[in-house]
């Protein structure tokens, strides 16, 4: 039996009165690019920045390749991992690419690339950078290495948030609306990136506006509705044939 | 001019002096700055509370009645603590050994000197202008910033060394350079306690030559250089810490 990459289940998640997730399971396998959809406030962001415990959960598990992040119930705050050691140590095993970017501003793009890798990893510095050059080459912005982020376009930014990702060799990608934030003519020169990862076998869970992508490049596609999961399957499948009648509104409204 | 070139060697020796304290000062008051804004931004009511009272308290005192107050109440206070100490160590071995003999374990008297006092004083009182400082500059670090620290899997030790403080440090370098013209300045009041400072000098060697004139222009020539000196330097680190942009 292979072991899913990233398992989740019944996973919920309130913020005080207001409960935003309502009991989610999702599994990854190696090479899973998994698109998830669904109009704002439906939790899909929540959801990925569960996965690495940027929100904490309230409950339901979550597996990193078969480890459990273990969670306990405080008093005072509500559910809290058991070891911050071990939610660090995970964390820096799953790499997100925000909406926003959130590149360390004050680090050129080189010192963004292998800040993880050197600081967090404990890899020998000439060794990343080796890798980092590496990398910056093949999201095309070698050249532009010593830049700072604020000289760069949003396109170019998010390339660079791509790259500090790989550096680490994530065991999954998540991408919190990477594509969002860009000017139109710029999201292009970011999917592509992102099509060239997941043909390369890159187990990337993106949630996204951007129904192409979604349907072309994504092996599997989840839509969610109010905290719970109202549609998945094939892209083929349920693109071509929905079975929630929300979901094809959904669709619908999109194109 | 005469009488001043004859000063000149004890003046710069009070200039040196000057800067000693300024510089330590700022020391201090960085620290305390950092510690004052740190428990004034934590969850903790305590912590929160006692900040909160610091930079109150300070801000709200002229500089010049906390430096008399520091150095007079400090001296007692330190004196009265080092009586009472060795009054109830005698006591206590007293009553374990009758025939113990009265022993002083601490010295009956400690002398603060204006120099220490000084130091600590603008240091205490800096600290608080600090703190407000640096309180603000780390609420204005982006949270996106921090976050993304977190995702990749720092601790909180790394979080802060690697991306808060120099985040922070971008925000509160205007302030910090604002609140060390001040403290410069403020070193003159050390003259008040005794110090052999610039300023005392200054105004000895003005009231014995009967030249005050002459000796108040040179000095506060003297100060006009090192807070321009200071600027410039400020200006370079705040070109060479802000954000980069096209």
């Amino acid at each position: 039996m292979i072991l899913p990459t990233l398992s989740i289940k019944n996973l919920h998640k309130s913020f005080a009165a207001n409960e935003v997730l309502k009991g989610i399971d999702l599994e990854a396998y190696k090479g899973d690019v998994i698109s998830i959809l669904g109009a704002s406030g439906s939790g899909k962001s929540t959801l990925l920045r569960c996965v690495n415990l940027l929100e904490t959960p309230s409950s339901g598990e979550i597996r990193v390749n078969g480890e459990l992040i273990e969670m306990k119930q405080d008093k005072k705050r509500g559910a809290v991992p058991v070891s911050i050691k071990q939610v660090e140590r995970i964390r820096s095993r799953l790499a997100m690419v925000f909406q926003g970017f959130n590149l360390w501003s004050h680090m050129t793009v080189l010192e963004n690339v292998i800040e993880a890798p050197v600081h967090v990893l404990g890899v020998p510095k000439k060794e990343a950078i080796e890798k980092a050059n590496a990398i910056l080459q093949r999201v095309g912005l070698y050249e532009r290495k010593s830049f700072y982020p604020g000289q760069l376009s949003g396109g170019q930014q998010q390339r660079v948030a791509i790259a500090r990702a790989l550096a680490v060799e994530p065991e999954v990608m998540l991408f919190d609306e990477p594509t969002s934030a860009l000017d139109p003519e710029l999201v292009g020169e970011v999917l592509s990136v992102m099509r060239g990862l997941a043909e390369e076998g890159r187990t990337m869970l993106v949630v996204t506006h951007e129904m192409a992508f979604a349907r072309d490049v994504s092996n599997k596609v989840i839509f969610l509705h109010e905290g719970l999961v109202e549609e998945q399957g094939k892209p083929e499948d349920i693109f071509s044939n929905p079975s929630s009648e929300r979901f094809k509104q959904f669709i619908s409204s999109v194109y | 001019m005469v009488e001043l070139q004859n000063y000149s060697g004890i003046l710069l020796e009070g200039a040196w002096l000057t800067i000693q304290v300024a510089l330590l000062s700022l020391l201090l008051a960085v620290f305390l700055g950092l510690l004052g804004a740190l428990a004034k931004l934590s969850h903790s009511v305590f912590f929160k509370s006692i900040g909160t009272l610091y930079t109150t308290l300070i801000r709200g005192i002229p500089d010049l009645i906390l430096m008399l107050l520091i150095f007079f109440g400090g001296q007692v206070l330190v004196n009265n603590l080092s009586y009472n100490l060795n009054e109830w160590l005698n006591r206590l071995l007293t009553d374990f050994n009758p025939q113990h003999e009265w022993t002083a374990y601490l010295p009956d008297y400690i002398n603060i000197s204006p120099y220490i006092a000084g130091i600590i004083t603008i240091g205490f009182i800096f600290g608080a202008y600090m703190a407000e400082t640096f309180r603000g500059a780390f609420l204005a670090v982006e949270k996106g910033q921090l976050e993304a620290a977190t995702a990749y899997g720092m601790n909180k030790y790394k979080l802060f060394l690697r991306v808060m403080f120099p985040q922070m440090m971008r925000h509160a370098l205007p302030g910090i350079g604002n609140n060390w013209l001040v403290l410069l300045k403020t070193t003159a009041l050390v003259s008040v306690i005794g110090l052999q400072d610039m300023v005392k000098i200054a105004g000895d060697a003005g009231g014995s030559t009967q030249q005050p004139f002459t000796f108040y222009i040179a000095i506060a020539l003297v100060f006009l250089f090192f807070t321009s000196v200071s600027s410039l330097l400020f200006s370079w680190a705040e070109r060479k810490y802000t954000i980069k942009t096209r």
